[in-house]
């Protein structure tokens, strides 16, 4: 999959698809309720992590997935057609998933970390001047997983959630302001900030020098790459 | 007006977007064509997003699409929704 390509379409959804939920969604109002299993499949994963994206935790994130797509058959009658189906769906994974972190919020008396949205105008990303690029083939390491998973799990709330939604999930802007209940140009500043934090904590520790001192991942005598 | 590495920085995400207008897009790639710092961090972050869009990097919990149809298929055969 290439970045770049992705990043530029952006156009509207395949007609076929939608009217192809959008048959399933009738028929299931009309009494087929089974056919609710295949109308969440190609939604399963996105909405696991798009609860997981608040959430932080496997366990909760399932309960929540599961809550989530509970809720949407009981109400499927309020959804719109005019929205996309795993966009409604999403929100509705993060607003179950947002309501339980403040419930534990509420009981643990800690209070909510979000940024204000004018944080850190001056932010200054990691100042390399040479990159080596990490090819996929390095993700076969569990080390760089586990990196990458902790580099977004440090991310403030705000900036996690756009940054799944939109990088890992691969949501157009548009359906990921939909999905979490704000405009377009508050995902993009969020965007921004969070792709340019990842930058900041990623790089120092991907760069391959260090990267490989680090983790071991030059071949002895080598000095070179991540393989 | 020249574009400023803290110009180029503002931008990044919407240049990896392709939302940038043309003339902005010129100018940004001006900028990077001469500045290593700025093309380092638009090499970084790109080749960072693109690691992070791979699906191995975060993987489902094992058994969970079999636990969630198991719930979903109790709640379509249990009685009609209303009585929660
Ligand atoms: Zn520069």
């Amino acid at each position: 999959m290439d970045f770049k390509a992705k990043a530029c379409e952006g156009g509207p959804p395949e007609a076929s698809a939608a009217e192809a939920e959008a048959a399933l969604v009738r028929r299931i109002l009309a009494g087929e309720r089974h056919l609710f299993h295949e109308l969440v499949r190609p939604h399963e994963r996105g909405v696991y992590f798009a609860a997981y994206s608040v959430l932080k935790n496997e366990h909760d994130a399932e309960e929540v997935a599961q809550e989530a797509m509970l809720k949407a058959l009981r109400n499927l009658a309020s959804f719109r057609a005019e929205a996309k189906f795993g966009t409604w769906l999403t929100a509705i994974a993060i607003n179950e998933a947002r309501g339980r972190l403040r419930h534990e919020r509420v009981l643990q008396f800690s209070s909510i970390d979000a940024p204000t949205e004018d944080e850190d105008g001056e932010f200054v990303p990691e100042l390399i001047t040479d990159w080596r690029e990490v090819p996929l083939e390095s993700l076969e390491r569990r080390e760089l997983r586990e990196m990458l998973q902790q580099a977004i799990a440090s991310l403030p709330e705000n900036y996690r959630e756009v940054l799944v939604l939109r990088d890992v999930q691969d949501l157009n802007i548009a359906e990921t302001a939909a999905a979490l209940g704000v405009s377009e140009g508050v995902v993009k500043t969020r965007l921004l900030r969070a792709r340019l934090r990842m930058q900041k904590i990623l790089a120092p520790q991907l760069a391959s020098k260090r990267g490989g001192r680090l983790f071991g991942l030059f071949k002895k005598g080598t000095g070179q790459s991540w393989f | 007006m020249v574009l400023n590495c803290r110009h180029v920085w503002k931008e990044i995400s919407n240049y990896i977007e392709g939302t940038v207008a043309p003339e902005l897009r010129d100018e940004m790639e001006q900028h990077l064509a001469h500045c290593r710092h700025c093309a380092a961090v638009l090499d970084s972050t790109r080749n960072i997003l693109y690691l992070i869009a791979d699906e191995r990097v975060f993987t489902l919990p094992a058994g969970y699409a079999d636990r969630l149809h198991a719930r979903l298929q109790e709640e379509i055969e249990g009685p009609p929704s209303g009585g929660v």
